[in-house]
């Protein structure tokens, strides 16, 4: 009964934060703030574990085949197959579920207990509008970039891996990660992705904008916005796959 | 002019508020007064639509508030200011940028205007210099009162002020309150005070409300609070030293 209830608040937040707009002028300088702070800050933490995921993915697949029938190349294709269609898109939206969503979850339930949404209320702004459609439009827009660099860079950091390794040649790795190339893959995770920057944002803003009470509520509002965000990526990301790849 | 009829608060099976009537006249600082967790600030967030009641009644200058949507009380949300307990500056931006930001919101002015406007309500409530400073960076005092230039940015007809002088020092808290009564003077607003602080009371009180246990429990004015008979609010009025020798004999 407890999630039904939550599920009903979270639909009726939802509700008002695609509820008439305000200023759209204020908006837009939110957005690019938003993009920022969820997306730009987020390219180191998501280059350095898309290159050493790549790694140890190349690795891991040299270590694997040992068949004289099964070509190196494949561990080329294999790395970049797994980086397009599952590490990218769902293991770097789980960081950045842990990263963002915190953040987001934090900032909105500090602001809720400092009294700052209520100041919103009484200016009559619609505050869940005001604080949340900018995050969540920013993370939708900004998160499939990151995802392609991540992809990029984790293939780039399987390539470093394996040569210098001596596992595989720069040829052969080259060859396999061209090999059976369908953009359809790449559509697809940036798909996921889309999805999963939606379920962050609105998700973790859900709990911080529920806070009720002091700094112990906000870090437990935190800790439940990154759990409950990371537990529907995963299982948007099977109906998700079923959907798109069956 | 603010009027609140037959207001009453649940919280669950617990009664906050009960049929509470009060009136708020124009032109004078009003004050609700009480101990804590009598229901003070619930009755405040109650007149500004922050709380939905049960039952009752808020009237802005004869103008219905309670039963109107989110939306349609935001053209007499923008006539209202508030000053809440801590503040509630907004963090991520500058004390210039806080007062400017219901400016930004609602006026049409230009730049240059809205940051002519701001500057002129921070000099206002005596402040200078802290322009560029974030909340973090701002005392207690310097906070409230970039909080009231805030809240008389846009020209507001009705000022609510959530314990204004509360964690502040006596002599701040002396110019917090003849700030806010020289405000509601010179801007002939209806300004409503929730405090718990009996030297407000006497400073600034013309028109008092003391609520206890969730009801109305008297009103009055400062010049009568002295003498009322009251157990309960005499409790509360002479609870200190320096109160009781004001006490009439």
């Amino acid at each position: 009964m407890k999630i039904l209830y939550h599920f009903g608040r979270y639909l009726m937040l939802l509700k008002k934060v695609f509820r008439q707009p305000e200023k759209m002028t204020v908006y837009r300088r939110q957005f690019l703030v938003e993009v920022e702070k969820l997306g730009l800050d987020s390219v180191w933490i998501v280059a350095i574990i898309s290159v050493f995921m790549g790694a140890v993915l190349t690795i891991q697949m040299a270590f694997n085949i040992d068949s004289p029938l099964v070509p190196l190349y494949t561990i080329g294709f294999a790395t970049r197959q797994s980086m397009v269609l599952e590490f990218a898109p769902t293991i770097i939206s789980l960081i950045l579920c842990g990263k963002v969503g915190s953040r987001i979850a934090s900032e909105i339930g500090t602001m809720r207990v400092t009294e700052q949404i209520d100041a919103l209320e009484v200016m009559g702004i619609n505050s869940a509008s005001f604080l949340i459609l900018p995050k969540i439009m920013a993370a939708m827009f900004i998160f499939p970039f990151l995802i392609m660099m991540s992809m990029v860079l984790g293939v780039i950091g399987g390539w470093v891996a394996g040569t210098t390794t001596g596992l595989i040649t720069s040829f052969g790795y080259i060859y396999g990660i061209q090999s059976f190339f369908h953009m359809y893959d790449v559509w697809y995770a940036l798909t996921k992705t889309v999805v999963f920057a939606f379920i962050i944002t609105s998700i973790s803003a859900y709990h911080g904008y529920h806070t009720s009470g002091g700094a112990l509520e906000v870090g437990n509002a935190s800790t439940s916005g990154v759990v409950y965000s990371s537990i529907a990526i995963i299982f948007s990301n099977l109906i998700l796959t079923q959907l798109l790849l069956a | 002019m603010i009027e609140g009829i037959n207001i009453t608060k649940r919280f669950g099976d617990h009664t906050v508020l009960e049929n509470i009537s009060v009136r708020f006249e124009q032109g004078k600082t009003n004050l609700i007064i009480g101990q804590s967790g009598m229901g003070k600030t619930v009755l405040l967030k109650c007149l500004v639509g922050l709380y939905e009641f049960e039952e009752g009644n808020v009237l802005y200058d004869n103008r219905e508030f309670t039963s109107l949507s989110f939306f349609e009380k935001k053209s007499i949300r923008q006539e209202i200011g508030m000053l809440f307990q801590g503040g509630a500056l907004f963090d991520s931006l500058t004390a210039e940028e806080n007062v400017m930001f219901p400016l930004t919101m609602f006026a049409r002015m230009s730049q240059a205007e809205k940051l002519e406007r701001a500057n002129f309500c921070l000099s206002r409530v005596n402040l200078e210099n802290v322009n560029k400073l974030y909340p973090s960076e701002l005392s207690g005092g310097m906070k409230k009162r970039v909080a009231i230039a805030r809240a008389i940015a846009l020209n507001p007809k009705y000022l609510f002020c959530d314990e204004p002088n509360s964690g502040l020092d006596p002599q701040t808290a002396n110019l917090i309150d003849e700030l806010i009564s020289e405000i509601t003077l010179e801007y002939n607003m209806t300004t409503v005070v929730v405090t718990h602080d009996m030297n407000s009371v006497l400073e600034i009180g013309e028109k008092i409300y003391f609520i206890y246990k969730g009801k109305l429990w008297w009103d009055g004015t400062r010049d009568n609070i002295l003498h009322t008979g009251n157990p309960e609010l005499e409790a509360f009025v002479f609870n200190s030293e320096l109160t009781r020798r004001l006490k009439p004999t």
